[in-house]
């Protein structure tokens, strides 16, 4: 292999970690989901209540569960996840088009 | 016909056409043609990536297709529809830093050219390109299908004519402009897409007067309807649960959006990507399935699922809104053919071309195979379109959870677990479509979960035994791997 993507290079370690971050929001996000649907959605439908019109459960599951989890994103990428340079180190003769 | 609603739609085609010719200016000045044409030079700011993204992914099912269904089953679709809603910042965050860093390394244009690299295997690269001209032909086509009959109920316009202008609008700024072009077209119809939705979500709301009475009306006429488990019932937790896989975080393995995540231009761009694709993914999902259920209140009756949609727009809104509103969902479909165009073309330039045919192709031979390529392939979807043939419309079926389970393992381990080999990926291919195929002919909906569950959990099993077994057979090659590393420190 000309360049190995297995070296020890900081900057996977980095990736990885933010790999564990998107995998534990779309966990965070399914439960959100899931709970909220099925937790206030199983009951008979002239048992439910109302937010805005809304059924609860619809409302809570996925018009809530979209706001709380732009914000999340939201948060976690300005304050978890890092910039690194993406070829700094590398030298290829073909023009990439950085300027 | 009616004009007020097809000027809309001429000046929104004039305007995707400039695009084209605007990016042709990059591709006739690139001094690296292939990087330029089917990459845009890696070049996508944050908000071209989310938009571009966005757009791809959001196809004619998004803004026809799904409302429609949302329309007879209620609220319950709509909550399967959230599945989607990781597809905005998963895909992006798992691929990451590492596929755009190892994209670098590897000089790769296409997701193939970075299996190969990573997998340096003959069998990978083929068995790759061809899944992914079969496959996406077939899906190409189908969106031909649809953006021609939208076209067509629009202007009144005969079938082939509406094919004819939708094709010919399509080709010309793909095969001019490149990826550029298709970026940047998808900026900019996501941006109608977005809006569009916007405005007729509130307009049908009102039209409907006000949410709590269209849900109670909704209430009135089957209680179902507004309860997550659809109009009969039939929406069991199990399969909607299982839509997290085919239209959530599967989508990883979808080779039309996986080349975006190597075309961001830094990390900046695409922590900025990740938050507007969230945010836009999820909006315009909730809001066109919402709409579809709340159509049923105001234009009952609609037997046709796809129908919905342009007659709901026509109802609630003035006729040049409605123009501007409708080119939407046409944005929507051509922003997902062109990508699929430019895609296939590069697997067959870039991928089969290149790289066993004509190796020692000139600069000058590159660009004329791939405009050539990109018309060729044009010309038949086109002839394939006019009257789609079975096969075509049962490849279709397959195209999304097919790639998915071809093509996610192979690039996610591949990506991040050092053992994984090009045995691994071969049989994971293999096997994650072929049982995708058998599955979906012989079993339908396998422990009531969506056909694409199990074969993607068997391809991952599939590739990490195979690749454990051979290493240890072939002892050499891991060491390989691992020395090299060591050299490296």
């Amino acid at each position: 292999m000309k360049h190995d993507i297995f070296s020890k290079d900081p900057r996977y370690k980095i990736a990885r970690k933010e790999v564990w971050i998107g995998i534990g929001l779309v966990i965070f996000n399914f439960i959100w989901w899931y709970g909220f649907a099925y937790g206030l959605g199983s009951v008979p439908a002239n048992q439910y209540s109302y937010i805005f019109g809304f059924p609860a459960w619809f409302f809570y599951s996925c018009i809530l569960g979209l706001i709380v989890m732009s914000l999340l994103v939201f948060t976690v990428v300005k304050f978890f996840f890092k910039e690194v340079p993406f070829d700094e180190d590398e030298i290829d003769g073909e023009g990439r088009g950085v300027k | 016909m009616n004009w007020e609603v097809i000027i809309p739609l001429i000046i929104f085609l004039l305007i995707t056409f400039s695009v084209g010719v605007w990016a042709n200016k990059y591709v006739s000045k690139t001094n690296s043609f292939l990087q330029e044409y089917f990459l845009g030079s890696r070049e996508l700011g944050g908000f071209i990536l989310a938009m571009t993204m966005m757009a791809t992914y959001g196809s004619a099912s998004s803004f026809i297709g799904g409302p429609g269904v949302a329309y007879t089953t209620g609220l319950g679709w709509v909550l399967l529809s959230m599945a989607q809603l990781p597809a905005g910042y998963f895909v992006l965050m798992i691929l990451g830093k590492k596929f755009a860093i190892a994209a670098r390394k590897y000089q790769a244009i296409t997701l193939i050219d970075f299996l190969k690299s990573r997998y340096e295997s003959k069998w990978v690269v083929l068995l790759s390109a061809l899944s992914i001209i079969i496959f996406l032909f077939s899906a190409m086509a189908a969106q031909w299908v649809g953006g021609a009959r939208l076209i067509e109920s629009l202007t009144g316009l005969s079938y082939t004519t509406a094919l004819f202008i939708f094709a010919v609008s399509v080709l010309v700024y793909v095969i001019i402009g490149g990826f550029r072009a298709v970026a940047m077209t998808d900026a900019i119809q996501g941006t109608v897409m977005f809006i569009g939705t916007f405005i007729l979500l509130i307009a049908t709301i009102v039209a409907g007067g006000g949410v709590s009475n269209i849900i109670s009306e909704l209430a009135t006429e089957n209680p179902n309807l507004i309860t997550p488990f659809g109009a009969e019932g039939e929406l069991t937790p199990l399969y909607v649960s299982s839509f997290w896989i085919l239209v959530g975080v599967g989508v990883v393995g979808l080779p039309q959006i996986t080349v975006r995540a190597m075309s961001y231009k830094n990390a900046k761009a695409m922590h900025r990507a990740i938050i507007i694709s969230t945010v836009f993914v999820g909006f315009i999902m909730l809001a066109m399935h919402l709409i579809g259920v709340f159509a049923r209140v105001i234009i009952p009756g609609v037997e046709i699922g796809d129908k919905v949609m342009p007659l709901l727009t026509l109802h609630v809104l003035p006729a040049w809104l409605a123009g501007i509103i409708l080119t939407a969902p046409l944005a929507a479909i051509m922003s997902t053919v062109d990508s699929l165009l430019i895609l296939v073309s590069s697997s067959i330039v870039k991928d089969v071309y290149l790289n066993y045919i004509k190796p020692e192709a000139t600069e000058k031979q590159i660009k004329t195979a791939s405009f050539g390529v990109t018309t060729i392939i044009g010309i038949l979807v086109f002839l394939m379109a006019l009257s789609p043939p079975d096969l075509l419309i049962w490849l279709n079926l397959f195209s999304f959870g097919g790639l998915e389970a071809a093509f996610i393992w192979p690039v996610i381990l591949g990506l991040y677990w050092k053992k994984g080999n090009k045995y691994g990926a071969i049989a994971s291919m293999i096997v994650g479509v072929g049982s995708y195929i058998v599955i979906h002919t012989y079993f339908g909906n396998l422990f009531g979960l969506h056909t694409v569950v199990v074969p993607v959990l068997l391809s991952c099993i599939v590739y990490v035994l195979t690749s454990l077994i051979t290493n240890k057979t072939m002892g050499m090659k891991v060491d390989y791997g691992l020395s090299h590393q060591t050299k490296e420190v």
